[in-house]
Formats: structure tokens, sequence, C-alpha cells
């Protein structure tokens, strides 16, 4: 067994029981944190594909932004656990019937048959001074500008509906409001009472 | 020597396994949340597997555009989740019959 194979087994081991945990941990907290060891196993997959700038991405973005994001988020929700846990083990055995059918089937597609190195011969290894970054930026600058432009603008309208979902207009300063203050007039703060002066007895 | 099917399959697992926690988490809005992350990565998976070994670069550009759409997706989804929170007090799938469907 070649050292890259070794590679592989380990961080395909890894993927597959961190998404296991994904799915059964009892805890969101812990099922985010199992989560991010399978994007981290799935990056040295990656690596192993030669796709070294999106490896680094997946960690540094997502691991570093988006799983964070959703850490935050389950950590400020109280959730009941008991509550969204049920019928779990109702459902489980559906859901391995369906999971079990689903990959035989696509394992009947995607196997050593069809996709074997028989079919497709493994690429030559890249050359030492081949650079995946500036090869991704070339493509992704010329040809796929426009989709790259479109993306921007996606990322933009997520910003803005996340900001505007999330915003809410209730007074959160206690500053004063100038205006308001020097408009103000003596009858609006003064009241004049007329009384009879006590008599005495 | 490693082929194209070993990458396929560990891609395929990892897709049914998402489709099965779907099934069994239905309750739970942020591991269905999840759960769609792992079959985007699933994909993901087969996109670098075939833009290494058809030695094209253009399915590497493709998984960057499923990246940026997915991190989108999980920052309304989040947003929404945390409105939905704050409003009924609970992320059960169950309670959000608001829309009668």
């Amino acid at each position: 067994m070649s050292f890259e194979t070794l590679v592989f087994y380990v961080f395909s081991a890894m993927l597959i029981a961190s998404g296991v945990l994904v799915i059964t941990l009892r805890n969101p907290v812990h099922a985010v944190l199992s989560l991010v060891l399978a994007f981290f196993a799935s990056a040295g997959l990656w690596m192993l594909l030669e796709a070294e700038f999106l490896a680094i991405a997946l960690v540094l973005v997502y691991v570093g932004a988006v799983m964070v994001l959703f850490l935050f988020v389950v950590m400020m929700l109280d959730i009941n656990i008991a509550v969204v846990r049920e019928g779990f083990a109702r459902y489980l055995p559906v859901a391995a019937m369906f999971a079990v059918l689903m990959g035989v089937s696509l394992l009947l597609v995607v196997g050593p048959a069809h996709f074997g190195l028989a079919q497709v011969p493994a690429p030559p290894a890249a050359a030492s001074n081949v650079n995946n970054t500036e090869q991704l930026g070339l493509a992704m600058f010329t040809q796929f500008v426009l989709p790259l432009e479109i993306a921007s603008v996606v990322l933009l309208v997520a910003i803005i509906a996340a900001i505007a979902l999330t915003l809410r207009h209730t007074r959160q300063t206690k500053a004063p409001k100038p205006e308001l203050q020097v408009r103000v007039r003596r009858e609006d703060r003064i009241r004049l009472v007329k009384m009879d002066a006590e008599k005495g007895t | 020597m490693l082929s194209l099917s070993h990458y396929l399959i560990i891609g395929a697992a990892l897709f049914c396994l998402s489709v099965a926690g779907i099934f069994i988490n239905r309750k739970n809005v942020i591991v269905l949340l999840m759960c769609i992350e792992l079959m985007l990565l699933a994909v993901n998976m087969n996109f670098i597997a075939f833009s290494h070994f058809n030695q094209d670069i253009a399915g590497q550009v493709f998984v960057f555009f499923i990246l940026t759409v997915a991190a989108a997706e999980s920052a309304i989804g989040l947003a929404i989740l945390v409105v939905l929170f704050r409003n009924r007090n609970s992320i059960n799938v169950e309670d959000l019959d608001a829309l009668k469907g």
C-alpha cells in the first residue's frame, strides 16, 4: 500500500465517521463540531486530488466562518433536545433502508466497473512548477468572469438579507435628540396651578 | 493506486448518510441545515475528483461557486432560524405550520 492510498483511507474513514456522528449525536454543539471534522477530512482528500486552493479555502472560509456562525447560532438558541429528538428511533429503519437502497444503486453506477483505472486512467502527476491557485484564478477571471460577478451579487444579497431579517427596530440607545430639545416651549414643561390659600383655624 | 471510483464512492457514501440524516432528524432544523451542508460537500467531492482525473480546471471553478452559494444559503437559513426562534421560541419543524402547508 502506497503512502497516498494510506492517506486516502485514513481521511475517508475520518470523513464517514464524522458524517455518522453529525446525524446521530444528541447535542447539536457536538454535531457542529463533528461537521467541522468532516470538513477537515475532506480538505485532506482535496489535497490528494491536487485542489490545494479549494482545500485551504474550505478550511479557512467554511470552518473559519460558516461553521463558527453555525456554532454561534446553536449556542445562542436554547434548544429542547428531548423534543427535537423525538421520532429518531421511529424513522431510523426507514432512513437506513433508504440510505442502503440509494447507496447500492449509486455504487452500481460509480463502482470500479465504470470509473476504475482501466476506464479513467490516472492523470500524470503535476509538475512541481504548476500553481493550482494561479490556474484557478486564470480560469475564474477570464472564462468564468460573468459567473464570478453573479456570485458576488449572491453574496451581497445574502449579507443584506441576513441583516434585514435579524435587525430589530427597538430603541437601543438613550442618546438625547437635540432637535426636540431646542424646540421645547415653556408650556410643555411648566404647569401653573391656581388654588386658594389655606385658611387658618 | 487510487482510481476515480474511490473518490466517487466516498462522495456517494457521504450523500447517502446525509439523506438518512434528513430522515431521522426531521424535527431539528439545525441538523437539517447541517445535513444539507454535508450533501453539498459530497457533491463538491465528485466535482473535484472529476476535475482531477479529466485534467480540467472548470470543475474546481464550479466547486468555488457551490461554496459561495452554500455560504449564502447557510447565512440566510441561520438568520431565518434566529428570527423564527425569537417569534415561536422553538425550532421544531412541527411548530412551523403558520402557512398551513
